[in-house]
């Protein structure tokens, strides 16, 4: 009989291209997505080179980060996000790349439109230069990030150098309870490990608290799993999977889908299977989760008092918890509930799909958004954008004061102008509360979409159960 | 990419937990179409007062960080983004190498392309590091995988072999993976049918 193997065992094994005592693993790439921030110097490496892309057919691509959230049939006023976004479109012409640029009709977050498209699928290996890129592995692929000099590997060669990850089992069993959603399942995780917690490891969520999430929440979930430092996470494909994937536009289609669907069933880890890490999560006990401090790690339940240095016996630990307490102007034994807030922001590749805007407007639908805050909400595509449309959502964002906007990356990595002011308290559903992420002087509470729709409401930070 | 050879420096301490990549080159600098001119943006919202002015209490702008080619850092160090901006920043402001008790996954892959030398120490080596005077230098010994301290003890640190085989020669891996291309196409054939292209 063979070694039952997870699924990350499998997914690595089926890949591997060449390998040689004393070198790392060459590994082939099915899917390679490309945006306009990390590809530019990997796209000139190619022409200093004189090579040709390799499999431009498994390389797609589309604009995000850079561009301006408003009117698109405005031109985009900074100039050198302007010759970024044209240089993905002179390169993707010269390469032969499918894009959807600024005026696509598919245009989105690059870890929206993936899944959205059916470009991600099970079995693959995915990658793009971006670390939230494990968002994919919501569809049973290994799915990581990579920088600009593996981009153009991937571009030349289809394949890349990688050594094995250890493999982390994190079992969430159990049942969410109201107001308790996929995003308070990771930031509770987070809270646990830190963010080294999963350093050189890929995730498996595995659970029934997991199996029950839907797609869209599964994606939130795998996004930040590289906040945990792990480069990957990923949850095995099943009926869920399969009703998600069938029919949309890169999926396969009549006997390609059922030969794929039998190699798909094959993917989930095997009985017996062994994890060089574990850990577990009773679904029952969590609550809503918010952070505090200046990494994704630094999180607690909604009603905890803000941790006191004084109380961490680690030197190092103590000595940041006390920074990021002093960079976020918050005092330690306080409550974050009832903290006012400047910006509620609800998008990003971790909750700005359709059902992360339905939970928002549910909440908002009938009420109105506090004058003294900002609230913008940022579709994750063009298809998300449609979507809401059909349903009325952007009328019940509008009624309520929000600023609903243009698809991309917007206001979780501020790069297009759409930004906290220095000091500005900022309630995001984004995934980095980094010092000056969302704006220098910035400062972030991680939330899921439900806490920020509340908290639009109320003004200040408030827990979501008071409200349902 | 140039071959890394052993050298000496002065280290600059920056000891904090888990420094992200958004602090060694925040993002709004991330709409460049070139690796160039990043050295003046790195750690910049740590380095400069909202003029533009050096902060003076900042180690990158003391007298003891000029020249020095090591960065002492904290453990964890080079989580979040996986932008290559961050080694291209710190190697174009002179440093070769970075030590820390741990780094994070894509940084450190990120680092080794562009001959920045991530080296892992354990926490006692760390903390004696850290407890330097600023005038004192280390040496790195690449091919011995040794840290030699003022004391003239010399501590091993790990690399693994090929990494180590790339940075000295300053052999490129995309040339390496060039030289694989029977091997992908052979695995190419042997897949066809269960890659999903995107025209199909």
């Amino acid at each position: 009989m063979t070694t039952p193997q997870t699924i990350i065992e499998k997914l690595w094994q089926s890949h591997v291209v060449h390998e040689q005592p004393g070198s790392p693993t060459l590994l082939y790439i099915d899917l390679h997505l490309v945006h306009e921030v990390t590809s530019p110097q990997a796209f000139e490496g190619l022409r200093q080179r004189q090579l040709k892309v390799r499999r431009p057919d498994l390389t797609f691509a589309t604009t995000d980060h850079s561009i301006p959230t408003t009117d698109r049939s405005l031109p985009i006023l900074d100039p050198i996000a302007a010759k970024q976004v044209n240089q993905l479109e002179i390169n993707c012409r010269e390469f032969g790349i499918p894009i959807e640029g600024i005026h696509g009709a598919r245009q989105g977050i690059v870890h929206v439109i993936g899944p959205e498209l059916g470009l991600t699928q099970p079995g693959m290996t995915v990658v793009c230069g971006d670390s939230h890129t494990a968002t994919h592995g919501a569809c049973g692929a290994l799915a990581f990030g990579i920088g600009t000099s593996e981009v153009e590997h991937v571009l030349a060669t289809q394949c890349l150098l990688q050594r094995p990850s250890k493999t982390f089992e994190v079992r969430v069993d159990g049942t969410l309870k109201p107001g308790v959603t996929a995003k308070d399942i990771i930031l509770a995780l987070l809270s646990r490990i830190g963010v080294g917690g999963g350093t050189g490891c890929v995730f498996e969520y595995r659970g029934s608290a997991i199996r029950s999430l839907s797609m869209e929440q599964r994606m939130t979930v795998c996004n930040m799993s590289i906040e945990g430092g792990a480069r990957a996470g990923l949850i095995a494909p099943d009926d869920t999977t399969y009703q998600y994937l069938n029919g949309r536009a890169f999926a396969p289609k009549g006997a390609a889908w059922d030969a794929a669907l039998a190699r798909w069933k094959k993917l989930p880890t095997d009985e017996g299977a062994r994890y060089d890490k574990e850990i577990s999560i009773d679904a029952d006990t969590l609550e809503p989760m918010i952070t505090y401090g200046t990494n994704p790690g630094m999180g607690m339940r909604i009603n905890d008092p803000i941790p006191d240095p004084s109380q961490i016996s680690d030197p190092l630990e103590r000595d940041s918890v006390s920074k990021a307490l002093h960079y976020m102007g918050l005092e330690a034994g306080k409550s974050l509930v009832g903290h006012a807030v400047d910006v509620v922001f609800i998008g990003s590749c971790t909750n700005s799909r359709i059902s992360d805007l339905r939970s928002a407007a549910a909440l908002l639908k009938g009420r109105k958004v506090s004058p003294k805050v900002r609230v913008m909400i940022v579709p994750g595509s063009q298809a998300v954008k449609a979507q809401a449309e059909a349903e009325g959502l952007p009328k019940i964002f509008r009624d309520a004061g929000c600023d609903y906007r243009e698809p991309g990356c917007s206001m979780c990595i501020a790069m297009n102008g759409d930004q906290l002011e220095p000091g500005q308290y900022g309630v995001s559903t984004s995934n980095r509360n980094f010092e000056g992420r969302q704006g220098k002087g910035g400062r972030t509470f991680l939330v899921s979409p439900l806490t920020a729709a509340a908290t639009a409401v109320a003004g200040v930070v408030t827990d979501v159960r008071t409200m349902l | 990419m140039k071959p890394f050879t052993n050298f000496e420096s002065r280290l600059v301490p920056l000891p904090n937990n888990n420094i992200d990549t958004d602090q060694i080159i925040p993002a709004r600098f991330l709409k460049t179409t070139s690796k160039e001119g990043l050295d003046k943006q790195l750690f910049c919202d740590w380095r400069y007062d909202n003029q533009g002015n050096p902060k003076p209490d900042f180690i990158l702008n003391q007298p003891r960080a000029k020249g020095a080619e090591v960065l002492l850092a904290g453990d964890n160090f080079g989580c979040g983004s996986s932008r290559e901006h961050a080694p291209w920043a710190l190697t174009q402001f002179g440093f070769r190498a970075v030590i820390s008790t741990s780094f994070a996954d894509i940084f450190k892959q990120n680092a080794l392309k562009n001959s920045l030398l991530p080296i892992v120490v354990s926490p006692a080596v760390h903390a004696e590091l850290l407890a330097l005077p600023p005038d004192a230098k280390v040496s790195i010994d690449l091919v011995a995988q040794k840290l030699k301290l003022p004391s003239g003890r010399t501590v091993e640190f790990p690399v693994d072999e090929f990494s180590k085989h790339c940075l000295v020669n300053g052999v490129d891996e995309l040339g390496y993976i060039l030289q694989q291309q029977p091997s992908i196409a052979a695995f190419e054939a042997r897949r066809e049918g269960s890659i999903n292209t995107l025209a199909g």
